[in-house]
């Protein structure tokens, strides 16, 4: 991970893909959003869902799963060219999360992240503040997330 | 008991859901799973952060809230779930043993132009801790069914 100076707006991440099960989407809204089109195929049909559907929680956690991934990788390249690797985190928050489609059973949904802002931290100047839209299109090319964070990301020492 | 319809909900009304404990393990067990850097998975890794300690990831943060106003209202009531979030603030890390519970504001209230049988109750969900801290705010449009479709509330 390149320092919050290295990080330019406009760039993007390609964050992974990753395709919906019934029992996972049924596992995880049973413990964090048990609301009966989430966790019960027969109480799906008979929403407006039509059928099982993630909870939108899920899409948003896969993407920060798949991101950790992608930072990880991105590291251990860096560390492997012998460059520093400046820490990230935690996120301040996120605004405009939109669920925009439902996702469905086996539905595969790829993730990608642009850096839509940069800016240095009033509160603590010796970090950045990168901010990311990140959004999900699933195998039908449909947009079905889409949410916009902002994260702490480590400056560039000074003297180095 | 009847479910609660959109004109259920009126403006201005303040509820308390919960409370909850956070443990440990959960707060390790969701960042293993969903969101796994080392400030949400061992002590002296989240010291060394603007966490100053183990802390849970905010995407759990909203997941526990999540799980808090399914079992507090939002089952008990004619959901269509929620369009999106406008916005959450991680204000403060929640950490482990915390006992927590979500304050209910209603916003604002207003039928779907589009679908005569909705309407949108506009949320702010803040999580609190024992001292009624607010650790996060999370502001969201719920779709409910109406009563009567169309009608004037």
């Amino acid at each position: 991970m390149r320092y919050f100076e290295d990080i330019v707006v406009g760039e993007r991440t390609a964050v992974g893909r990753h395709t919906f099960t019934a029992d996972e989407i049924k596992g995880f809204a049973t413990r964090f959003d048990p609301q009966p089109f989430h966790v019960d195929e027969a109480a799906a049909e008979r929403s407006h869902f039509g059928r099982l559907a993630a909870s939108g929680w899920h899409s948003a956690v896969v993407w920060m799963r798949l991101m950790v991934a992608e930072r990880r990788r991105q590291a251990e390249a860096a560390r492997g060219r012998g460059e520093p690797v400046a820490a990230m985190g935690p996120a301040l928050g996120l605004r405009d999360l939109k669920w925009l489609k439902p996702i469905y059973v086996d539905d595969s949904v790829t993730y990608e992240s642009e850096v839509i802002e940069t800016r240095v931290s009033e509160s603590r100047p010796d970090l950045g503040l990168l901010t990311v839209r990140s959004t999900g299109v699933n195998q039908r090319g449909e947009l079905v997330i889409s949410f916009i964070s902002t994260t702490f990301v480590e400056r560039r020492p000074v003297n180095k | 008991m009847s479910k609660r319809h959109w004109e259920d909900f009126k403006p201005g009304t303040v509820a308390f859901y919960g409370p909850r404990l956070v443990t440990r393990e959960e707060i390790v067990a969701f960042a293993a799973e969903f969101d796994p850097q080392p400030m949400h998975l061992d002590e002296a890794a989240g010291a060394a952060t603007l966490l100053g300690g183990l802390a849970a990831s905010g995407w759990h943060s909203c997941c526990i809230l999540m799980r808090i106003i399914a079992d507090g209202f939002i089952n008990d009531s004619n959901s269509l779930g929620a369009p999106g979030v406008d916005e959450v603030r991680w204000l403060k890390p929640l950490r482990p043993g915390t006992r927590v519970r979500v304050r209910t504001t209603i916003l604002e209230t207003r039928a779907s132009n589009s679908r005569p049988e909705i309407g949108f109750v506009k949320c702010l969900f803040e999580l609190l801790d024992e001292q009624d801290t607010v650790l996060i705010t999370l502001t969201s449009p719920l779709m409910i069914r109406r009563r009567e479709a169309g009608a004037r509330p």
